[in-house]
């Protein structure tokens, strides 16, 4: 198959390839969520849980940091930077305490891996976060929690508290030296402080807006000190790295994008939920082995990795879910948060739901952010109530055009990425509202519960 | 001069008097919880949003009173601590109801019925967006994608996960609320009220027995990926074939009760 040459992954599953779920999954993470109170240290320790601490910890902090970039782990949270190299870029020996903050902010719509991640297995964070810690030669670190899941906080404040007591945190962990305390913060509800320097500044105390860069947070983060920000999955996909070895980890994926990852699919699928398997499986893999699309319905469009991914449509189903195969193909891997709408969905409805989100949450430090969702708003409620003109539909692409790249973070960008999206793949479906004053379509018909009112008669 | 006399909610333009302290016994207890949250920080600021939380767990919303009590703790002003705690949503700006029913109604959720749900709870609860019901039981809120995209369409009732609504079930949910009847989550612990959901938000670690383990492990879709890999079926979903899915009017099993999970 061209495609799998082409990216240089021998082992990744590719279209037209395997499609029994033994063979396309692969669960590390996610391995053992079944198993009786799977988020106690005890269950964790059954699971070779701190294994890859102790190794770390038994090497040099640059040799750790040379480990993982070899790994080719590469960020979980979006952006998919090299997740080695951020730690490479901490100076040493600066005299200056050095910071890690864990990203557990999650709220890009679709999204939802990190929190089933924490819930049901957080240990893995926070062996992690010990193995980060001795890399970069910090003492401290945080976990910055939305506020919005008190679940997870449980378990994490859970999770914290018999690692100190098993000696995990603490004065000297497991004998090596190493002084390392975790403190768990929670938010307070604002989508902006997923952003790393937003999420900084909430740390601080802060409104959470985003600081101009540089300097980076490697340089100038929390307090003004060296720090490192990386998501949830990246930091508990570490422990497995060190444990079962870098070459292991590169028997999944691609050359450029190895390793696994947790896909979350949700929407009109016949099985919602989290599938763990290696980078580059194709949704139409995912959604063979799942049980498809609901009975009797089409895929319409979906997002590959949250809501500011730019949208794909049927014929992206072969692309492969890596950073490479998904940027080629027009998009961002993100979140790897397929959010799928069969054709009950109106193009129109989601974009306008989503860009109220994003002017909702747009912090209001930059203009074009603060003011260009606000107006596509104004306009998107227009075109869907079936007030719009046609010469609208350029509109909506300036405004977007002025916000996309044009601000300190890329919530402006996320927000540009629907409107692009949908009017290239689904311009029609826009002047449809436009011309028929009105939305065509029945929202009814795509709730959870509407195919199964129409088999008792009440729809039908 | 006989001009009619101002009505008494004219704002002459003068400044507000500072706000009431604290009793002297709170202030002092809560001195002390804000003592052991700003030692978890290097720098005292840090235990802003904390103590916004903490105030709120006593308050039950975010005061002028509890913005003082910050601004004393910390060294700040009221004016910085009112700027950092009006950007954020969790933070009430007035006396509301003892559980927040947010429903999710960002794009997939709503699409999925959240808009749905939404409504007949606004319908049937008498309330809009932000509205507390008479009884001050309930206060309604639509909420943003709290990541649980695949347990659509999602409800949180004071930050616990109820999945997989729909209007019935939604509205038999409120009912058992406004009743006092006893009410789980389908992931998290027991319901307490608002107040002390935001003493744990505050870093304060919930101590009733078996909140933690409450409702055990990961939810069925979090394992349906897992099932599949070890070449079992996903619960419920014998040959992929789908599993009877929840009606309008409530769950197919009407034994499920008001809170249904897909599948079971």
């Amino acid at each position: 198959m061209t495609v799998a040459a082409e990216f240089g992954g021998a082992s990744r599953p590719h279209a037209g390839g395997p499609t029994s779920p033994e063979k396309v999954l692969a669960p590390v993470l996610s391995a053992f969520w079944d198993a009786p109170e799977s988020w106690t240290l005890e269950t964790y320790l059954r699971h070779e849980g701190y294994e890859g601490a102790r190794k770390a910890l038994a090497m040099a902090p640059d040799d750790v940091i040379a480990y993982v970039k070899d790994s080719g782990l590469r960020g979980r949270g979006g952006a998919g930077f090299p997740t080695g190299m951020k730690w490479q870029f901490i100076p040493q020996g600066d005299g200056k305490p050095h910071y890690l903050v864990v990203n557990a902010d999650e709220s890009e719509p679709g999204t939802c891996k990190d929190i089933p991640l924490l819930f049901a297995n957080p240990h893995a964070l926070i062996e992690g976060i010990v193995i980060a810690c001795h890399a970069i030669r910090s003492s401290r670190a945080f976990i910055y929690l939305r506020g919005e899941v008190v679940p997870v906080l449980r378990r994490l404040h859970e999770a914290v508290r018999e690692a100190y007591a098993a000696g995990y945190l603490g004065k000297d962990v497991l004998g090596s030296g190493l002084d390392l305390d975790v403190t768990v913060h929670a938010g307070a509800g604002a989508y902006i402080c997923g952003e790393e320097t937003a999420l900084l500044d909430s740390l601080e105390g802060r409104r959470g807006q985003p600081r101009l860069r540089p300097p980076f947070p490697a340089v100038a983060g929390l307090y003004a000190c060296p720090t490192v920000v990386n998501n949830v999955e990246s930091i508990a996909s570490v422990p497995a790295i060190l444990n079962k070895g870098k070459d292991w980890f590169r028997t999944m994926g691609s050359e450029k994008s190895p390793g696994f990852t947790l896909y979350s699919l949700s929407g009109h699928v016949a099985n919602p939920g989290q599938y763990e398997g290696p980078l580059g499986i194709t949704l139409r893999q995912l959604l063979d082995i799942s049980g498809g699309m609901r009975p009797g319905h089409r895929l319409k469009f979906w997002t590959p990795g949250g809501s500011s991914t730019p949208m794909f449509t049927e014929e992206h189903l072969d692309v492969p879910l890596d950073y490479e195969g998904v940027g080629a193909a027009g998009s961002m891997l993100g979140t790897k948060a397929l959010q799928c709408f069969d054709e009950t969905t109106c193009v129109v409805r989601a974009v306008t739901r989503w860009t109220e989100f994003y002017a909702h949450e747009s912090c209001g430090k930059c203009t074009p952010c603060r003011e260009g969702t606000y107006w596509l708003v104004q306009l998107l409620r227009d075109i869907e109530a079936g007030k719009g003109r046609l010469e609208d539909l350029d509109k909506l692409g300036d405004i977007a055009d002025n916000i996309n790249g044009k601000s300190f973070c890329a919530l402006g960008d996320g927000a540009a990425s629907p409107i692009f999206s949908s009017l290239q793949y689904f311009r029609a479906e826009y002047e449809e509202h436009i011309t028929g004053k009105g939305c065509p379509f029945d929202p009814a018909k795509s709730t959870l519960w509407a195919d199964n009112d129409a088999h008792l008669g009440v729809n039908a | 001069m006989n001009a009619t006399p101002a009505p008494k909610d004219v704002q002459l333009g003068m400044p507000r008097l500072p706000a009431p302290d604290y009793p002297a016994d709170v202030k002092a207890r809560l001195a002390a919880d804000a003592e052991e949250v700003i030692a978890r920080y290097p720098d005292s600021r840090s235990a802003l949003l904390p103590l916004l939380h903490l105030v709120q767990a006593e308050d039950g919303y975010v005061t002028r009173t509890g913005i003082r009590f910050c601004a004393e703790q910390l060294g700040l002003t009221t004016a910085e601590v009112t700027a950092v705690s009006t950007f954020y949503s969790m933070y009430r700006r007035k006396p509301s109801g003892d559980y927040q029913v947010g429903v999710c109604t960002n794009t997939l959720c709503a699409v999925m019925g959240g808009d749905a749900i939404f409504e007949e709870l606004k319908e049937h609860l008498g309330v809009d967006n932000g509205g507390t019901t008479d009884d001050g039981a309930i206060t309604l809120e639509h909420i943003e994608c709290n990541a649980a995209c695949d347990f659509a369409p999602v409800v949180m009732v004071n930050w616990e996960f109820f999945d997989n609504q729909t209007p019935r079930s939604a509205r038999q949910l409120v009912d058992d609320l406004r009743a006092g009847r006893t009410v789980e989550p389908t992931r998290g612990a027991p319901l307490c009220s608002f107040k002390e959901t935001a003493r744990i938000l505050a870093g304060f670690p919930d101590t009733r027995p078996g909140a933690v383990a409450a409702t055990g492990g990961a939810g069925p879709a979090s394992l349906v990926g897992l099932r599949l890999a070890r070449g079992e079926t996903p619960p419920g979903h014998a040959d992929h074939v789908v599993s009877p899915r929840a009606t309008a009017d409530g769950p197919t099993d009407e034994a499920a009760g008001p809170t249904h999970e897909e599948g079971e």
